[in-house]
């Protein structure tokens, strides 16, 4: 079925980030992909859609009093995801796995009678033409797939499922506005105020390597970050480090779950929590200076030892690695 | 003030957990209350616990779960926290619901509920630990016509209204809404309690009231594997790994682990 329509979101519109543009990849290995966003896209994130072969993208326009804080609401995003399918007549809907877009693509699945697969590894259709999601489950011990039944598919895929490629050839993009109306009940947001993003880094929902630390950095990050940023590595942190305040954000089952090229653990004992968020990472690395930590159990390499002694050490070698090239 | 949490019957995490005709094993022996539902009682009995007295008397806070009879501990843990009442909806049908089967069995079950008097609050943990969807609570609200307040990290109930904050991917933003409403509440929202000796002692005795999906009126077109919309195809374990490569630290462990990294392309 090549004749399909594959709709991408595109949440927010200033950018394409890279877990979007594996969307795009994958979507154009199943049909034609179109995008949807719920704001004005920037001339640099039309160019993007473009190189990877977006003709149209399909921007909603919300009542006035939802064009604020209040169209990031999952319900609000839902309704545009719902409408924009019906619009577009589209086969298949993809969006980040991210906790917001698994809600509101839930919710549109619900509106359009769809089948919902949450955190796909991979997307592919079966004989019959119907469209099956893989997923790493089990704190990555197993691999499961599971095929759509509906007419529609809708679908959250993880980060780092492809390399994202451009299209063979770039095409023009067009904007078309379409008229979208909310009847669900909503909360009001009364504040919002975004992250910022750190610029000089990988996000840790999308960096092909990530480095985080635990209990063992005794609350002093400075190591941690160091290394990661020899790697070019995104930073995160244990649920534990994070309850005490070290650092903002875990890699976890409940929080980031991450399956980089490398993940480097350090100080981290790899409760199940934590093995929940990253076991699905291609090369495990460990520092942690007691020999009987169970993050040890699924590492394919690991260093016994103080992680102020060893990244530091490591840092500098691969800085020196890295200027000889 | 009467309240809903809904909880979850899962493998335990430290056990080994597996699926057998591509379904979940769910072992007596190894299943438990989902972690992540302490999170949502411990919210739910704050709530009531901070009510102005008086109106502590007369709240209620019902546990409900949708699960075979073994799920039983999960409202015995439930009970052991404190809660008043426990529900469980069970039948053959519900098995291989997919996540709009499970929510329309909940919202069976709440409406149920609002038909002995009415449900301000029905309240969730994050996720579940077995499958980690994650996307119930908000259809959970959806089904039931009212607000969906998810993934709070504080919550305040005054004044007929719920007022949580959260940290998205993107934003940390304040919500409010008028009750009825649902909430689902992050595992950083607090710290659940651990169960007092009186309580465990009268956990033990207490009734767990059953219902079916004919109880609940529910179309057994719409749940179970008969109203699923997706099938699992296929369950495999991944394969083990290789033996670890283990460097003590004697003064090189940093070289080592950077030669390993360049070795193997990673850098």
């Amino acid at each position: 079925m090549t004749n399909r329509t594959v709709l991408v979101l595109l949440d927010p519109a200033d950018e394409v980030r890279s877990s979007v543009l594996e969307l795009l990849t994958i979507g154009r290995a199943l049909g034609r992909v179109e995008a949807v966003t719920l704001e004005a896209p920037s001339v640099e994130a039309l160019a993007q859609l473009g190189a990877h072969g977006v003709e149209t993208v399909h921007q909603a326009e919300l009542p006035a009093e939802l064009r604020g804080d209040a169209r990031h609401l999952s319900a609000v995003v839902a309704e545009v995801l719902a409408a924009a399918v019906r619009r577009t007549d589209a086969d298949v809907l993809l969006a980040p796995s991210t906790f917001a877009a698994k809600e509101a693509v839930a919710l549109a699945g619900r509106a359009l009678g769809a089948g919902v697969i949450i955190d796909a590894a991979g997307v592919a259709e079966d004989d019959e033409g119907r469209i099956v999601g893989t997923k790493r489950v089990f704190a990555g011990a197993w691999d499961t797939s599971s095929r759509v039944t509906t007419d529609v598919a809708v679908l959250t895929v993880r980060a780092n499922a492809v390399v994202p490629q451009p299209a063979e050839a770039a095409v023009a993009t067009e904007v078309e506005g379409f008229a979208v109306e909310v009847g669900a009940a909503l909360p009001t947001v009364t504040s919002r105020t975004e992250k910022e993003r750190d610029a000089d880094r990988p996000t840790l929902e999308e960096a092909a390597i990530v480095v985080a630390g635990g209990r063992g950095t005794e609350g002093d990050f400075g190591p941690v970050q160091d290394f990661a940023d020899a790697l070019g590595a995104a930073v995160g942190a244990s649920r534990d480090a994070v309850f005490e305040g070290w650092f903002d954000r875990y890699v976890g089952q409940t929080g980031v779950t991450v399956a980089p090229r490398l993940y480097v653990g350090a100080g981290i004992s790899g409760a199940p929590h934590h093995r929940g968020g990253m076991q699905a990472s291609q090369v495990i690395v460990a520092v942690n200076n007691d020999p009987e930590a169970p993050i040890f159990e699924i590492c394919d390499f690991a260093v016994v030892g103080d992680l102020a002694d060893v990244l530091p050490q490591a840092a500098e070698v691969i800085r020196a690695h890295k200027a000889a090239r | 003030m009467r309240i809903v949490v809904a909880v979850k019957y899962v493998p335990d995490i430290n056990a080994e957990r597996k699926f057998a005709d591509c379904r979940v094993v769910r072992d007596p022996a190894e299943g438990t209350l989902n972690e992540l539902d302490e999170n949502a009682l411990e919210a739910a009995l704050q709530i009531v616990e901070a009510l102005p007295e008086g109106e502590q008397e007369s709240a209620e806070v019902v546990a409900v779960t949708v699960s075979p009879p073994e799920g039983d501990v999960a409202l015995r843990k439930a009970f052991q926290m404190g809660v008043h009442r426990g529900v469980r909806v069970s039948d053959d049908a519900l098995a291989g619901s997919d996540y709009f089967g499970t929510t329309a069995a909940l919202a069976a079950a709440v409406r149920h509920l609002e038909a002995e008097g009415p449900v301000d609050l029905v309240v969730t943990g994050m996720a579940a630990l077995d499958g980690l969807g994650s996307v119930v609570p908000a259809l959970l609200a959806a089904e039931l016509g009212r607000p969906s307040l998810t993934f709070a990290k504080t919550v305040a109930v005054a004044g007929g209204a719920l007022e949580i904050t959260r940290e998205t991917d993107e934003a940390t933003e304040t919500l409010t809404a008028p009750l009825p409403a649902v909430l689902s509440v992050a595992d950083t929202a607090n710290r659940p309690r651990f169960p007092n000796f009186k309580l465990i002692m009268a956990a033990r005795s207490k009734a767990i009231e059953e219902l079916s999906s004919a109880d609940l009126g529910l179309d057994p077109a719409v749940v179970g594997a008969a109203g699923a919309r997706t099938e699992t195809t296929a369950a495999a374990p991944r394969p083990e790994k290789p033996e670890v490569e283990l460097v003590q630290d004697k003064g090189e462990g940093g070289k080592a682990l950077a030669e390993y990294l360049i070795r193997n392309e990673l850098v």
